[in-house]
């Protein structure tokens, strides 16, 4: 029992400071997915056939395949190949961002397909181009539509941003992994990391819910 | 008056998946006119109207916008011509996540390149000339239908349209609600705007139309000024259709 809470007092602040690399790597993957996002999202509704068409091969191909493929695919093949030098944090932004771009575009996508046509219509008629009308009178409304599906969406990679530890970024999960097995006390140090794992999904599934309710808009969805 | 019609419509036809929705229709507006269209759903009013502003890219014809043909391929022009032709939808349309005031202004920054100021001063004027001045800060779920359609029409007459192409402006009101749209477009008539109309109210079409436009399966069956075509015991088809709407109860 002493040398449990021993090995806890000194790992605790060791698995804590994982907690900045696995934030890193969630909001990167989250902000690259929202960048990637939303343009496959426009370019399924609005594009032509070809564009149509890539975006579809493009949410088929990383909502197909295992993240745990994905990181060695690219970590280990792709950049490797294409003599991309990328420290394991950088890689694994890519490959969760461009994994969740394929599903954020799906919930934009869904939040557009919910807006009624008439508004761009509307937009149209007073002379703004669809370039126009898809940033002004569209996004807005449907990335607002989109937030309790982001937050979901967060939570999710959250918790995927734990297999990185396959890559060696120090985050949360390497480093609970690295002092479990050099230790041999599993259950406390995986009970903390859980907990530091819960903390952050909690932490940042309120902060969306506030920031949700700050940017709605007056009667809105309540017709 | 010169002669050139500021909007023309030349054998326009358009069909859905082979059904033909309009067939070789044309109709001309002057300064000042007042057309209105009239008939059965699905005759093709709405069509028509959508096509005057390209919104729905006419299959074959042409339309003329103070003589000159619009090029439907170029994008500039199609953008540049339907800021000229103001359109209100019967189902509004207004831009959900923007106050009455932003609903208007918008498009006077985005479209003319306006600054914030100038575009708010001009969208503020055309609140106050739709009676809505009060309502500018509310967004459109804080309004009555009546009143997001007077700001659909603040919205479009910003602008500053040569022609106003309205679709069955009040079918989507509550009764007690269609007054103050019909006198804010009675206002906008007697302003010497062209207008084209599309409605079922009967009354409201009498007592504005210079002339009634009767389509039926995609054409101009009859046309002709209200005097004539809804004289007492005229035996006409628009007549037999204010008829019947009356009978079912419509005003």
């Amino acid at each position: 029992m002493q040398h449990t809470l021993d090995v806890l007092i000194e790992a605790v602040p060791f698995l804590v400071g994982g907690v900045g690399t696995t934030l890193l790597i969630v909001i990167g993957g989250m902000l690259l997915g929202l960048v990637l996002g939303v343009p496959l999202a426009v370019g399924q509704v609005y594009g032509n056939a070809v564009t149509r068409r890539a975006a579809g091969l493009y949410v088929w191909f990383f909502r197909g395949i295992p993240i745990l493929v994905l990181l060695f695919l690219f970590y280990y093949g792709l950049f490797h190949l294409i003599g991309l030098n990328l420290g394991a944090v950088a890689a694994a932004i890519l490959v969760l961002g461009m994994t969740s771009a394929a599903y954020q575009s799906q919930i934009f996508r869904g939040s557009i397909l919910s807006l009624s046509q008439g508004q761009f219509r509307a937009a149209s008629a007073l002379g703004m181009s669809n370039a126009q009308a898809i940033a002004t009178i569209i996004l807005p409304q449907a990335l607002r539509l989109s937030l309790p599906g982001w937050s979901n969406e967060y939570s999710i990679m959250l918790k995927d941003s734990a297999l990185v530890f396959v890559l060696g970024a120090t985050e949360i999960m390497a480093r609970t992994h690295f002092v479990a097995s050099r230790e041999y006390q599993h259950m406390p140090l995986y009970i903390t990391a859980a907990l530091l794992y819960f903390l952050l999904t909690w932490a940042g599934v309120r902060s969306l819910r506030t920031f949700e309710r700050k940017v709605a808009i007056r009667g809105y969805g309540r017709t | 008056m010169e002669n050139t019609p500021i909007l023309r419509v030349e054998n326009v036809s358009k069909s859905y998946n082979g059904k033909a929705v309009l067939k070789s229709v044309s109709l001309e507006l002057n300064a000042g006119q007042h057309k209105v269209l009239i008939g059965p759903s699905g005759g093709g009013k709405s069509t028509l109207l959508h096509c005057m502003n390209y919104l729905v890219t006419p299959d074959s014809g042409r339309i003329q916008l103070d003589g000159r043909e619009v090029n439907a391929h170029s994008r500039k022009e199609l953008y540049a011509f339907r800021q000229q032709v103001g359109m209100i939808f019967q189902e509004f349309n207004l831009f959900d996540h923007l106050t009455a005031l932003d609903n208007v202004a918008i498009a006077l920054r985005k479209v003319k390149g306006q600054s914030r100021k100038e575009a708010e001063t001009r969208a503020m004027a055309e609140l106050e000339r739709v009676g809505l001045a009060d309502r500018a800060r509310h967004y459109p779920a804080e309004l009555s239908g009546g009143q997001k359609q007077r700001v659909s029409i603040a919205r479009a007459l910003a602008m500053d349209p040569k022609v106003m192409l309205l679709d069955e402006p009040t079918s989507a009101l509550d009764p007690e609600l269609t007054g103050e749209v019909v006198s804010v477009i009675r206002a906008l008539a007697r302003s010497g705007m062209t207008m084209a109309m599309a409605t079922h109210q009967m009354e409201f079409a009498r007592a504005l139309a210079d002339e009634i436009l009767f389509m039926q399966g995609g054409e101009i069956i009859e046309r002709g000024s209200p005097a004539e075509l809804l004289a007492p015991g005229a035996a006409t088809r628009t007549a037999d259709f204010c008829r019947r709407l009356a009978e079912m109860g419509g005003d």
